[in-house]
């Protein structure tokens, strides 16, 4: 009797919580949630959740390092001692945390206009209060909402989202049971300009082949783009009362 | 008409304040539980618009030399730049120092949690039950919304899942909450001339010249105090606080589950 | 040729695409990209003709000159005082622009402002390093003792002063408070304590409320129902107290 077994990597293929390759976990944004605050917002994916809070433009400390010519963009991202799913993290940042918060402004500085702001500072603070991967990506989406709650002049929003290769199978948005498997595997995030394309942030963590890198890249666009609806929304939802007659 | 130059006080010998409530009226009070997944407990307590996030951590470590057999607390606070524009990056200041310690000594001094019962096996290896307070937006009376969290926190917690070799799997978290035996309630009363108000907004806090934080157990104990800002209080004014303090405590209390 | 793709007053997000073609301008607020025009700021699209400017709905002060604002002073020194504006830029007020009066050099300033003091001025200058000059010499301003000092937004102060002043005046006569709304996001309200509380809740719903048609009927309705039994005062009148504000700025 012969036993023919049909191996085929990609059919065979599930995601630990059964996505679809180039399915998003559920996503909710919000906007204006720290009234104190210049702008903010909540951003939601999966189980990661990120505030973002934007105070400016205002008075740069210390002096040497105002900017005649622009503003600068400042950003410090920070995760809450409970906030990972295993051991307590010890407050007081670390280096990866510096790390995330340098990458983040790298990653939202090039849609900020900060010209008519010569010697001034805009702050972004990013704390996440509980993650399930993706949160640097989750920081810089809810970074973005708050950037334009604070009505700062921005070309275009910016949507991050991690892709990934899990022993040949690309993939978006990662969890951690997928960052965690073992094998062939990249996490890769990036931080999309939706209206050009153009990429703002791009790490990697794993091993990944060229034309899979492409691939990924792609599917990480088109995510992005899907992304930056919900954020367009929460900032909306947030004036609809709002609108109406304005200088009647 | 007499004008006094603090504005404030106009405002409080007419029975007024500066945003339509009571002298000794909350605003709006809301308190969720669970709010992080990750934490073994947690809770988010806002107070109108201040709002404070409080999460549980429990980590396995060694007692204390002279007490064997009693596990411990931590609490930790951060006024988190976020939370307010007065707010600087860095490690805790005098100000998150001071709100930590108050809350702490609250919990601890009430024993609220009989740190028996935190003991995994004596001389060895014991529960610390670690409270984490964070800021999210700060519109006055920080210390009030950061206790009443710690406490919605410390109900909302449960054990993580202990496997042999005192290794904790923090992945599974067990039925067993944390055994609490009171629940201490932190109530500060704020003061200008004769006149005693709570929960002050940023504005109102301006302008106000004294303080007592109080924290009373269900069983009407006082189990911990701090005066605060730089009025001094005469013999009949602290009676009156605490009054006030005692009176106002029972109200928060029945909001907690 | 052009085409339009969104509506008057609707809401508008940074990179949401305004116009397609070449025909439409983008005024403020607003940039092209290739052959379309986009949004480059939160706020209401805002359509003259074939020009496209987005009317802000928050953001921070940008201090302009001929605003009247109200600051508090963060430093004296032996010229003038500095003064906070709600911005990223504090202003200078030299003690020449103060007033009339004889100041002596090297006097205390102190004794006439001191710190912490709020003033109501106007901005004289803006260089392009936002170095700001004011002057407290012209009607209306002043050295603010007393009364309260409120935020708000202040990409809705035009609204709560209302053309030509006539909304804030409305408040105004209701309450009998004497009230300033600076430019830039700070008011000052003085009156007996409930007069205030009614001004500055009638003032947070025009904030609240201020692209609602009909607003003003309702900010006078709850005005005559708040101030119902309250003594009629005759509010001491000081010229300009935002009465021409109105008309400084389009």
């Amino acid at each position: 009797m012969i036993i023919t077994i049909k191996v085929s990597k990609m059919s065979d293929f599930k995601r630990p919580d059964g996505r679809k390759n180039d399915e998003l976990r559920p996503m909710e944004a919000k906007a204006g949630i720290i009234k104190r605050a210049d702008g903010s917002a909540m951003f939601k994916v999966g189980n990661t959740v990120a505030y973002a809070a934007v105070y400016g433009p205002r008075e740069l400390y210390p002096k040497f390092l105002q900017n005649p010519g622009h503003g600068i963009l400042r950003c410090n991202y920070n995760m809450m001692p409970f906030s990972g799913s295993g051991e307590r993290i010890r407050p007081g940042g670390n280096r990866r945390s510096k790390e995330i918060s340098m990458v983040t402004e790298k990653a939202l500085s090039p849609v900020l206009d900060l010209s008519e702001y010569p010697n001034a500072v805009v702050d972004v603070y990013i704390e996440l209060p509980q993650t399930d991967a993706g949160s640097r990506c989750a920081g810089i989406c809810a970074a973005s909402i708050a950037l334009a709650d604070a009505g700062l002049p921005m070309k275009d929003l910016v949507a991050a989202i991690s892709v990934g290769n899990l022993n040949g199978n690309l993939v978006v948005d990662l969890d951690k049971e997928e960052e965690d498997i073992e094998g062939e595997v990249a996490d890769i995030p990036i931080a999309v300009v939706p209206s050009t394309g153009e990429i703002t942030l791009l790490q990697m963590d794993g091993i990944v082949l060229k034309d899979e890198l492409k691939k990924a890249l792609e599917m990480g666009i088109k995510s992005c783009r899907k992304i930056t609806e919900i954020q367009r929304k929460a900032l909306k939802d947030k004036y609809k009362v709002d609108a109406k007659s304005e200088g009647e | 008409m007499e004008e006094n130059s603090n504005h404030l006080a106009n405002y409080l010998k007419k029975g007024l304040r500066f945003d339509n409530r009571k002298l000794e009226e909350f605003r709006k009070i809301t308190i969720e539980y669970d709010i992080s997944n990750n934490a073994e407990g947690s809770a988010r307590v806002r107070f109108g618009e201040t709002e404070v996030l409080a999460g549980v951590k429990m980590e396995l470590g060694n007692p204390f030399p002279d007490k064997p057999g009693e596990g411990s607390i931590m609490v930790n606070s951060e006024l988190l730049p976020m939370s307010s524009p007065e707010f600087e990056s860095g490690p805790p200041g005098i100000d998150s120092i001071e709100l930590a310690r108050v809350v702490d000594r609250g919990i601890r001094e009430s024993k609220a949690i009989d740190f028996k019962k935190l003991c995994v096996r004596e001389g060895e290896k014991v529960w610390i039950v670690i409270i984490d307070l964070m800021s999210v937006n700060d519109a006055g009376n920080l210390l009030d919304v950061a206790a009443l969290a710690a406490m919605a926190a410390l109900k909302d917690a449960k054990f993580p899942k202990l496997l042999e070799k005192d290794k904790v799997d923090y992945h599974i978290k067990t039925d067993k909450k944390l055994p609490l035996d009171r629940t201490p309630v932190s109530i500060t009363v704020y003061k200008l001339g004769d006149k005693f108000l709570v929960d002050p907004t940023n504005e109102e806090i301006k302008f106000l010249e004294g303080r007592l934080t109080v924290a009373i157990t269900e069983e009407d104990k006082i189990c911990a105090m701090q005066k605060g800002l730089s009025a001094s209080f005469t013999l009949e004014e602290i009676d009156k606080a605490v009054g006030i303090a005692m009176e106002k405590s029972k109200e928060l209390r029945k909001l907690l589950r | 040729m052009g085409e339009l793709l969104v509506k008057e007053k609707e809401i508008v997000v940074p990179g949401e695409e305004l116009a397609k073609g070449m025909s439409y301008l983008p005024g403020q607020g607003c940039y092209r990209k290739d052959d379309e025009v986009l949004s480059s700021k939160l706020g209401l699209v805002n359509v003259d003709g074939r020009a496209i400017k987005i009317i802000p709905l928050t953001g921070t002060y940008n201090p302009k000159r001929n605003d009247v604002i109200i600051g508090n002073v963060i430093d004296v020194s032996l010229y003038g005082w500095r003064i906070h504006t709600n911005s990223a830029y504090s202003a200078m007020l030299s003690a020449k622009d103060a007033t009339n009066e004889f100041i002596e050099k090297g006097a205390d300033l102190t004794q006439y402002i001191n710190l912490g003091e709020y003033v109501a001025a106007k901005i004289i200058k803006v260089t392009s390093q936002k170095l700001i000059d004011l002057t407290m010499k012209g009607p209306g301003l002043r050295k603010l003792a007393g009364g309260r000092i409120i935020h708000v937004n202040n990409n809705k102060v035009p609204r709560i002063i209302g053309k030509q002043g006539s909304m804030i005046s409305m408040i105004k006569d209701a309450t009998g408070a004497r009230i300033i709304v600076g430019q830039n996001g700070v008011a000052w309200i003085q009156g007996d304590p409930e007069g205030e509380l009614i001004a500055i809740n009638a003032i947070r719903m025009i904030e609240e409320q201020s692209h609602i048609s009909g607003l003003t009927d309702r900010v006078k309705e709850y005005l005559d129902k708040a101030c119902k039994g309250r003594p009629k005062r005759a509010r001491e009148e000081r010229e300009d107290d935002n009465n021409h504000q109105g008309e400084q700025n389009e």
